[in-house]
């Protein structure tokens, strides 16, 4: 070995030289490596200690993730515990973009499993926009059980596609309720506006119309959250703690779908609305607006072309005739008057009025006939007569007594011309006109001429089908007005009901309260009398029902329609209207019939009596339930 | 009887046993990880222990060779070499994956010692000229692959050689501006674009949170949360959780200075510190050239591997692909840094047995 070491070729001559140099060298590299190091620790320094507690709240916020937990929407029941509005599981379709490698293709491919409707592609891609890649996206709602076979069936053709079960909104009896219930939609950012963001985090769906948006707050519940260790993925490793939802309280509304869906078969194919009212409690039994339409489409959103024929089509089904409907009252409005012109004695209950078929106002140079609807006229009339047999002439001069202002005042304790204060937001107020309403809309002097035709419920006068049925119910419950409300219960998700909190019933006083007699008597032989107008209607009956019909000329919402040549000639017809209580003696239910172009209010008063007929015989337990709320109204 | 230097021994078998430590957090516990990575540390053990009992004059006799043969399989790898990682840098030489670049960081200041130890020292400017061409005609190859980390590699091993056999400095500081005025043609001609987009990166990480900075951001809060003492072993959120991408390989100093924070840090350094300079103390001692520059410079090296890897994961230098030397989980560059340290062995050992 040592002899190798020999031949080992050192042809360096001064082997001490270069061994020095190489020692200042290597000095020099462990000084300028001590450096670096030092130049690691200072770096090390500033990010672990003076940087600390900044990369420790990053490093927080990157290991838990504070998590949504959504309420489930509470749900909504009709009086009698039918479910009206329920959280399905429902599934969906699903995509991760992050693991599809060709979107195009694979929405093409998948269109051809699954029904793909071109609003579903395009929400899709607007969603993409607002997911991080390895989030999945919906793509479609609903899938029916065949599509969720098939695509499971081809899952392997799809990687990154995802069937989940989410709990969507139901609607088992969309149709029959839809124009009280409302519907769910999805949050849109005009909504993101007005409600408290963070107690939606989660949730897709918000109350878009009915009782789903007034009673949004109750429904909905209150969202819970949970932190959860995630990784970079966005994967859950570990639930560290975890604060539940609440669920929404359920709704037990007053209405009885049954009841509604008699009222809707017999409105049939008129559009038009029916209210119905239990007097002694203001609980809407009948809340229904036709045409109507299927509230589902809309809770995973509605395509433009079906939306449109819905707002804008035929009759327009979206259109809500029971709130938003104004319709002027005609002859309905008679009772009314009459009572007031009773009470304020305008006139004796057995004083006669000559009607000759026509009336002059007294001092009007023009000589102007305000017709009656017979031209003959009815002869002597008194208050009985005028209301069972509808005579106008006997109104023009009880208007003309009371004068608008009378009117106005006395009408107003009914509740028209104002919003009853129904559980529905958009209500419409109608109009009752005065003096002071007509110079301070439209700058103009009141004419004796227009308070004439107010008193047959013509002219200015407008009520919604809401405020009609509230204005008999507050009638037949001789002056005791409830406000109408369609939500009789509020229930926690621990079964605990709270009742509704209504304000006090006001109270009409009357100078003396035999009006109240004379006017139902009147009513009651509009049915019952030889000469009632819907004496077809009351005959046969097993009780004694007490209403009023009303005719009028088309007006309001028909206005400025296109017509439609084919439905001219019935849109032209005129609106038949029909108020009506039962039983006489004992009302339990009001109610309020309008129906567009059904010609005269006695042709819409069967629609009335089968209701009533369903209500006070045919169904027991419906009767029970209206005693209990009676009861209860009571304490 | 068996060569071995005891110091140098004791400093890696605590370094390695560490690393395993490290790697079992970042493994997450998988146990075939820490499996895998102890049969690559017996294997590198094995070579080191090797390695020193070969004299530095068999070493010397084989620089050329080793040096030929580790070009020639670059040259291979460019024409042949398997896709790996989107590089090609792998041989596949019957069942084990072997990568010459490795190779040559061992190779490269075998072959400049011996061509330096044999010329008057300090280098002639012939000399010079003649090391550069040996430094880079294998650094240029590794750069092709691409491989940026080992080319760095390779050339600072090359260059510590120069630097150590006497370079003049007024020489050295003229090719070094040299350099750097090159650097803007470097940049523009022979960095792929993955590799522009890593210094890019570096100089603004925020500026791709989920793309390219990821890296950086995530193992910057990994060490800045560990603050002071750390969170304690396997107590590392970023790690732990995921967060923390190539933790086991590249990035596992972001591990441990999550979990045993500034304090660790400082153990964890001054454990490489205390091997670097037991290499240098070797070299001084050594008594010949080639060993003198051999055993120089395989210290130097190590150092530039923690500093680039310390100072890419703690964000002051761009993301070039350095392990953590022998802490990372990954077999080549441990058996190739062992058997640095063999080489190293075999210098102090022999020298021993010389002075006799």
């Amino acid at each position: 070995m040592r002899a190798s070491l020999v031949a080992y070729r050192t042809p360096v001559t001064d082997h001490s030289y270069h061994a020095n140099l190489f020692r200042s060298r290597a000095v020099f590299a462990a000084i300028i490596s001590l450096g670096l190091l030092i130049a690691l620790l200072v770096r090390l320094g500033y990010l672990q200690v003076i940087e600390n507690t900044h990369f420790s709240d990053l490093s927080e916020n990157n290991r838990v993730r504070l998590m949504a937990l959504p309420p489930n929407r509470g749900l909504i029941y009709d009086r009698n515990g039918v479910v009206l509005a329920e959280n399905q599981p429902a599934f969906h379709l699903e995509l991760i973009p992050e693991q599809v490698d060709d979107l195009d293709a694979t929405l093409a491919d998948l269109g051809k499993i699954v029904r793909l409707s071109e609003q579903d592609i395009r929400r899709f891609y607007a969603d993409l926009r607002n997911h991080r890649p390895f989030e999945s996206v919906s793509l479609r709602s609903r899938l029916n059980d065949e599509e969720v076979a098939r695509l499971a069936a081809n899952r392997h053709r799809f990687p990154g596609m995802d069937i989940t079960a989410r709990l969507s909104r139901y609607y088992p009896h969309g149709k029959d309720v839809v124009h009280a219930v409302g519907y769910v939609g999805r949050i849109t950012e005009r909504d993101m506006d007005i409600i408290d963001v963070g107690n939606y985090r989660g949730t897709n769906y918000i109350g878009k119309t009915g009782l789903e948006k007034y009673y949004e707050d109750d429904l909905h519940g209150i969202v819970g959250q949970q932190n959860v260790e995630v990784n970079a993925e966005g994967r859950i490793l570990r639930v560290i703690d975890k604060i539940p939802p609440v669920p929404g309280n359920d709704l037990v509304l007053s209405l009885d779908l049954e009841l509604q869906q008699i009222a809707d078969a017999a409105l049939g194919d008129l559009a038009g609305a029916v209210v119905a009212i239990h007097p002694q409690t203001g609980e809407v039994l009948v809340f229904v607006s036709k045409p109507t339409y299927d509230p589902n489409l809309f809770v995973e959103g509605i395509g433009q072309a079906e939306y449109d024929a819905l707002s804008h089509g035929d009759y327009k089904p979206l259109f809500n005739r029971a709130l938003y409907g104004q319709y002027p009252p005609g002859s309905a409005i008679k009772p009314f008057i009459g009572l007031g012109a009773l009470d304020g004695k305008a006139v004796g209950e057995h004083e006669d009025v000559y009607c000759s078929g026509y009336y002059l106002l007294p001092g009007d140079d023009t000589e102007r006939k305000y017709r009656d609807w017979k031209k003959e006229g009815h002869g002597h009339t008194d208050m009985n007569k005028a209301i069972e047999e509808s005579c106008d002439v006997y109104f023009y001069e009880m208007s003309r007594r009371m004068g608008i202002d009378r009117i106005h005042d006395f009408l107003s304790q009914f509740g028209f011309g104002e919003k009853s204060g129904i559980d529905l937001l958009g209500e419409r107020s109608g109009l009752l006109p005065s003096t002071a309403w007509k110079e301070r809309v439209h700058r103009k002097v009141w004419y004796p001429g227009e308070t004439l035709i107010a008193g047959i419920g013509q002219g200015f006068v407008l009520t919604t089908p809401l405020q009609l049925a509230s204005a008999t119910s507050t009638l037949a419950n001789r002056g005791i007005r409830e406000q109408p409300h369609l939500v009789r219960e509020i229930r926690n998700s621990q079964g605990e009901y709270s009742e509704i909190v209504k304000p006090e019933e006001k109270t009409i006083k009357l100078r003396n309260d035999a009006s109240w007699d004379a006017v139902f008597r009147a009513m009651r032989d509009v049915l019952h009398g030889t000469w009632g107008t819907a004496r077809l209607t009351g005959y046969g009956l097993k009780y004694k029902m007490a209403g009023k019909t009303g005719t009028a000329q088309v007006f309001g919402i028909a206005q400025g329609e296109e017509y439609d040549k084919e439905t001219v000639a019935k849109k032209l017809r005129d609106h038949g209207l029909f108020i009506a209580f039962a039983p006489y003696d004992d009302p339990q239910i009001a109610v309020a019939v309008v129906a567009e172009n059904g010609e005269h209010g006695s042709a819409v008063a069967p629609i009335a009596r089968k209701i009533i007929d369903h209500y006070l015989h045919v169904d027991k337990s419906v009767k029970k339930a209206s005693q209990a709320g009676r009861s209860e109204s009571s304490n | 009887m068996l060569h071995i230097d005891p110091v140098l021994f004791l400093g890696l078998v605590m370094l390695t046993a560490a690393g395993l430590g490290v790697l079992y957090s970042a493994g997450d516990g998988s146990l075939p990880l820490l499996e895998k990575q102890g049969l690559r540390l017996l294997l590198a053990f094995t070579v080191m222990l090797v390695l020193a009992q070969i004299s530095p004059h068999q070493l010397y006799l084989w620089a050329p060779w080793v040096f030929a043969f580790g070009l020639l399989l670059l040259v291979l790898v460019l024409l042949a070499g398997e896709i790996g990682k989107g590089a090609q840098r792998w041989l596949d030489i019957y069942v084990v994956k072997f990568q010459p670049s490795e190779m040559m960081k061992l190779a490269t200041p075998m072959m400049l010692a011996w061509y330096l130890s044999e010329r008057p020292l300090p280098p002639e400017f012939k000399s010079l000229v003649i090391s550069a061409l040996l430094v880079l005609v294998p650094t240029l190859l590794i750069v092709r692959q691409p491989d940026l980390g080992t080319a760095l590699l390779v050339a600072a091993a090359g260059f510590f050689v120069v630097f150590l056999a006497g370079i003049r400095w007024r020489v050295l500081i003229g090719s070094a501006l040299a350099v750097l005025a090159l650097v803007p043609v470097f940049w523009k001609f022979a960095m792929h674009d993955y590799q522009r987009q890593r210094v890019l990166t570096m100089l603004n990480p925020e500026s791709d949170p989920l793309g390219a900075g990821y890296h950086i951001i995530q193992s910057k809060i990994a060490i800045g949360s560990g603050g002071f003492y750390g969170k304690g072993w396997l107590n590392g959120t970023q790690s732990q959780l995921d967060f923390l991408p190539e933790r086991s390989t590249d990035f596992i100093f972001a591990v441990f200075g999550e979990e045993f924070g500034m304090m660790g840090a400082i153990v964890l350094l001054s454990l490489y510190a205390f091997i670097v300079f037991r290499g240098l103390y070797i070299a001084t001692h050594a008594q010949d050239s080639f060993s003198r520059l051999l055993a120089g410079s395989l210290s130097l090296t190590f150092f530039v591997y923690l500093f680039v890897n310390v100072g890419m994961v703690s964000g002051i230098l761009p993301v070039v692909g350095v392990p953590l030397p022998l802490v990372s989980y990954g077999g080549t560059s441990m058996v190739t840094l062992m058997a640095g340290f063999g080489m190293l062995m075999s210098i102090n050992s022999h020298r021993k047995l010389l002075s006799r």
